[in-house]
């Protein structure tokens, strides 16, 4: 369980440490910003990187803000940063409570939200919360600066839009208006393990109705997706158990499940259909 | 491979070592520190044996490589006790059966540290949810949850 043999970088700049990537990533030379999925998957032998580009040193990275009405997240703010209280409204709300699903304390200490959308695991949690707000993703290569829209950027299990010698240097986040509600459910087989299915909703209520629903699935699929016909049915109905089961019945049908050996693609269809009228309940609670 | 000269400050003494990029953090205080309190089980993040304290932060030594450690604090096992005095995290783990075979405690004391430090006044079910954090395959976890209760109450006590 020892990783292979690499040279270490660790540029100050951001200009320094793209200008590297670019010549480091044809041989499979990657970026190390948390470690916390490189480094066991170096333990493996899953991946053997000739070269890590540590971006851990570089000033500015750190920053998490917001500004004109998003959430400005840069490539070293670490899971932990988005406890209780750190980031104010609805979508603090949402995101200190999605980070307490993510693997456990000491891991949230180093693992950033950018290495998580990079490494782009079915069942990331900040991968499917990306995906709910409709989030903007910053790539950075010597080519230059470029956003991509998270609704461009998933492609299949573990493979995205940006390219090999391109860091994420950002991610950007909507900030959702004052009252709207938020739940999210996620089923793993013990506390802190990855999930094997999860659900995302946000809504307003205004006069009864449901307003501006967002139906997002995660660690179902390859990669997470809002669900547009839930949302459609959704749009107006009566914010009840009657409509949520719906909800969760159409999400169910609509979904291509992943499937492995010990789960297969209906047990996780099950798990959609369940885990819906739960999300809509935390939300509005 | 080439080797690197690097210092990690450990417990507030400077180690000089020399070792390969690839050498993990956990396995640089073992073998070139010879602190051996910081122990291994799984080497990929998810027992908890080889919990420290890095910068004020409760981290996984097993997955940080030791080079990225130069210049951070670091506080292992070894740096509990102050002299013959045990600190009162080890006294309660020995009063209150928080251990058997003891390889999973340095990892549960340090994590135990590193939260109550930062949370003296922790709630059960918070406390509960981090101590869920590493793995113990002997106790049952029920006498760990009390000793770093016991602990706590003795670490706000005194202060
Ligand atoms: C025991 C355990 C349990 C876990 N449980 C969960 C869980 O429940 N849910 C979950 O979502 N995650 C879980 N994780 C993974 C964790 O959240 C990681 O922190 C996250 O997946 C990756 O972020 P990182 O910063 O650690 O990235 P790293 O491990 O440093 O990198 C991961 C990959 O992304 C690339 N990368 C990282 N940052 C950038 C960037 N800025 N630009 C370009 N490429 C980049 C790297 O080159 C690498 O290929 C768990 C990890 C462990 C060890
Ligand atoms: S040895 Fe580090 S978590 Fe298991
Ligand atoms: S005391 Fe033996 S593993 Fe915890």
């Amino acid at each position: 369980m020892k990783a292979s043999a690499f040279i270490y970088h660790r540029p100050e700049t951001i200009d320094e440490a793209v200008r590297l990537l670019g010549e480091v990533a044809p041989d499979d030379g990657r970026v190390i910003a948390g470690g916390q999925s490189l480094v066991p998957i170096m333990a493996f032998r899953m991946a053997r990187p000739p070269h890590l580009i540590d971006i851990n040193r570089i000033a500015g990275l750190d920053r998490l803000d917001t500004q004109d009405g998003w959430l400005r997240i840069g490539a070293r703010v670490r899971h932990a940063a988005f406890h209780e209280g750190a980031i104010a409204g609805p979508t603090g709300a949402l995101l200190a409570h999605v980070m307490r699903h993510i693997a456990h304390h000491p891991i949230r200490t180093r693992g950033t939200f950018c290495g998580s959308l990079a490494h782009a695991d079915p069942a990331s949690e900040w991968c499917a919360t990306a995906a709910a707000l409709d989030g903007v993703l910053v790539a950075q290569s010597t080519q230059g600066t470029r956003e991509i829209a998270v609704r461009d950027y998933f492609e299949a299990v573990m493979t995205t839009a940006l390219r090999p010698d391109e860091i994420l240097v950002e991610a950007r986040l909507p900030l959702l208006p004052a009252g709207t509600l938020t739940g999210f459910c996620e089923f793993s087989r013990r506390s802190g393990d990855f999930a094997i299915a999860m659900v995302l909703v946000t809504l307003r209520i205004e006069e009864g109705r449901i307003v501006a629903p967002r139906f997002t699935i995660g660690g179902a699929e390859a990669f997470p997706r809002r669900l547009a016909e839930v949302e459609a049915l959704l749009t107006g109905a009566a914010p009840d158990m009657a409509t949520w089961r719906v909800a969760g019945d159409l999400a169910a049908s609509l979904l291509d499940p992943l499937e492995d050996s010990i789960t297969s693609g209906e047990y996780r269809r099950d798990l959609v259909r369940a885990l819906a009228p739960r999300a809509f309940q935390q939300a509005c609670a | 491979m080439t080797r690197h000269d690097i210092t990690l400050h450990v417990n507030g003494r400077r180690y000089d070592i020399c070792v390969e990029p690839r050498k993990t953090l956990a396995d640089a205080l073992r073998d070139d520190c010879g602190l051996t309190g910081t122990h291994l089980g799984c080497e990929h993040g998810v027992c908890g044996a080889c919990t420290i304290i890095a910068d004020g932060e409760t981290v996984r030594a097993c997955l940080m490589f030791a080079i990225q450690a130069e210049g951070v604090e670091l506080r292992t096992v070894e740096g509990l006790a102050q002299g013959n005095e045990m600190h009162p995290l080890q006294k309660a783990f020995v009063e209150h059966h928080g251990l058997q075979c003891g390889y999973c405690t340095p990892g549960f004391l340090m994590l135990a540290a590193g939260v109550l430090e930062k949370n003296p006044t922790i709630g059960d079910e918070e406390l509960r949810d981090i101590l869920a954090s590493n793995l113990c395959r002997c106790t049952g976890y029920e006498n760990i949850v009390k000793a770093v209760r016991a602990a706590a109450a003795e670490m706000g006590a005194a202060q």
